[in-house]
């Protein structure tokens, strides 16, 4: 079951949908604009740019602590965007949502604040080799400091989970399970529920990355039962600069706070401060007051379409582009699970992704070079880098055939 | 209608230019690298990486007491732009003084960057001319830190420095 509403109306209407991103009315390079590098950072809806605007148009004031009103309905306004998030995850308290600049940062504060305190010598932490660097990189500051034990659970060649190898890596030691909910290289979607399942039976908490599920399917942190759930706001349609932390409230109550400053404390003395009830504990300073508001905006526009139908029209696009893309003589696609989202990362036996990327930006078409900062994942995969084409809520067939057309001038210049 | 970028639209005019940066000898450079080895007991080495893209570079050098650059060869992993930007340059620095290299780079640098600036060999020096080839990079600024990524690490291997990035 999911928390979102379907839309009512069985038919997609991309037009309007398109419509609704000014940029993608855009030329580039005297070409029709195909943005197909979403999973890296999407484009916004007029809706989540005027909610912005609106924000410092009419009436800007800091939040949680103005006598006046203009501050109260600021506030009222970014708290409210905490609303549309805990609906949106279907988290139990309000609280239990933690606006951060971004998934790193929501992660790094699991690592500072929840791990480093509960973790000891020895202790182990299990993520996978599809990991992006922010799963890896704050585990392996921890395990220095901490002299923690970092497992990896390996993928199979199509880049699914080896959840065999997961379960014989769980041990009495394992504290913390970290694991992707969707690949940003590869698209697998991760058998997240199971994989909580499993942590806890082991008696280790679970932290999901979903900076790149949220806007693919409905997430439900109490039905997937995670200690922890962080994304991103910008490739949900709303803006950068606001991520999220979900964390179970007895977890966030029990940890000490992130960051010290105004807004998180309760009392403060010289001698010693006492904090504030969630979620202000960990919101130290002027948080990003625009950008939350933008962010529920997006939450709202994807609301009204409904991430049933976003997914369908998403997966209908996946499946066409992929029969197009392996038509395509010497192209190979990275990433063959069985239950993956519409991001796909190809080679060219003749053209080496950054060279691909030049020739498709010619032709309009804007996608990912490169290793998308899980470098330990194209070691796994033995490649130095790949091309990366990922599709969001407002792309369609036109965006495909002129990918697919660009890759015949690549063909046609290295070939 | 607003656009990005300076292209006409025109698809012939595009290939051109694309064609314009892919000439066949950075193709064929970049297919079939010159120098494209590791010494047996390299002098110096410095490895360049390009985090950007994932282009990774070693390049060995072998300098004289004259200073004078008697081997240079590099292995790695790159896009037809850098790879053949490294081979070039192996050919054309065998031979060189550092000096002499230095003031390659600096002036290829600006090749790179600057229109209308020619690289001209001194005393028909025609060798220097063919790095021309590569000014195509002009027009694709992201794409100079391809080119530049192998000289940067020369530079940093006769300095002794042993990694560089183009960050």
């Amino acid at each position: 079951m999911t928390n979102i509403a379907d839309h009512p109306s069985n038919t997609y209407d991309i037009e309007k949908i398109r419509s609704d991103f000014p940029i993608l009315g855009t030329e580039v390079h005297g070409q029709p604009f195909a943005f197909l590098d979403s999973a890296a950072s999407a484009q916004k809806p007029r809706q989540v740019i005027a909610a912005i605007s609106a924000v410092y148009d009419s009436g800007y004031a800091n939040v949680h602590r103005g006598a006046y009103q203009l501050s109260e309905v600021v506030t009222d306004n970014y708290e409210g965007a905490r609303d549309k998030v805990q609906h949106f995850l279907n988290a139990e308290h309000r609280g239990e949502i933690i606006f951060t600049r971004n998934a790193t940062e929501a992660i790094n504060l699991v690592a500072a604040s929840y791990a480093r305190n509960k973790l000891n010598c020895g202790d182990e932490i299990i993520i996978t080799e599809m990991d992006h660097h922010s799963n890896i990189v704050p585990w392996q500051l921890l395990k220095a400091e901490k002299d923690l034990v970092l497992k990896v659970v390996p993928i199979t060649d199509a880049g699914e989970l080896r959840m065999d190898i997961f379960e014989k890596l769980l041990t009495s030691r394992t504290k913390l399970v970290s694991v992707p909910h969707i690949s940003n290289v590869l698209g697998t979607v991760l058998p997240v529920k199971r994989i909580v399942e499993l942590a806890h039976s082991a008696g280790a908490a679970a932290l999901i990355d979903g900076c790149q599920a949220v806007m693919h399917e409905a997430v439900d942190v109490q039905g997937l039962d995670c200690d922890f759930y962080a994304f991103s706001g910008h490739k949900l349609y709303g803006p950068s600069g606001i991520g999220v932390l979900y964390g179970k409230k007895e977890l966030l109550d029990a940890m000490p706070p992130y960051m010290g400053g105004g807004d998180m404390i309760n009392t403060v003395t010289f001698e010693e401060s006492t904090w504030a009830e969630l979620p202000n504990k960990f919101e130290a300073g002027t948080p990003a007051i625009a950008q939350a508001i933008g962010l529920g905006a997006a939450i709202d526009y994807i609301n009204d379409i409904g991430l049933v139908s976003i997914a369908r029209h998403e997966n209908e696009l996946l499946d066409y582009t992929t029969s197009k893309l392996n038509a395509i003589d010497g192209l190979k696609i990275i990433g063959t699970a069985s239950n993956k989202v519409s991001v796909i990362s190809m080679t060219l036996d003749c053209a080496h992704p950054h060279d691909m990327a030049t020739i498709l930006d010619r032709s309009g078409v804007a996608i990912r070079a490169g290793h998308h900062c899980a470098q330990p994942l194209m070691d796994r995969l033995g490649l130095p880098a790949t091309a990366r084409a990922s599709f969001g809520l407002y792309n369609n067939q036109n965006d495909a055939d002129q990918l697919c057309q660009a890759l015949e001038t690549v063909q046609e210049i290295f070939g | 209608m607003p656009g990005i970028g300076n292209g006409t639209g025109d698809f012939w005019l595009m290939l051109d230019e694309l064609r314009e940066l892919y000439q066949e000898v950075i193709l064929d450079h970049g297919k079939n690298p010159r120098n494209f080895r590791r010494p047996d007991k390299p002098k110096r080495e410095a490895a360049g990486t390009n985090p950007l893209c994932g282009d990774q570079l070693v390049v060995y050098v072998d300098v004289d007491q004259n200073e004078c650059i008697v081997d240079v060869s590099f292995l790695g992993k790159g896009c037809a732009i850098s790879i053949a930007s490294a081979s070039m340059m192996t050919e054309i620095v065998k031979g060189k003084s550092i000096a002499e290299a230095k003031a390659l780079f600096d002036n290829f640098r600006k090749m790179c960057t600057t229109d209308d600036f020619d690289l001209e060999g001194e005393d028909g020096d025609e060798e220097i001319e063919r790095l021309q080839v590569l000014s195509g990079v002009r027009q694709f600024p992201v794409r100079v830190k391809c080119a530049t990524l192998a000289w940067h690490a020369l530079d940093a291997a006769v300095q002794g420095v042993e990694e560089i990035s183009t960050e």
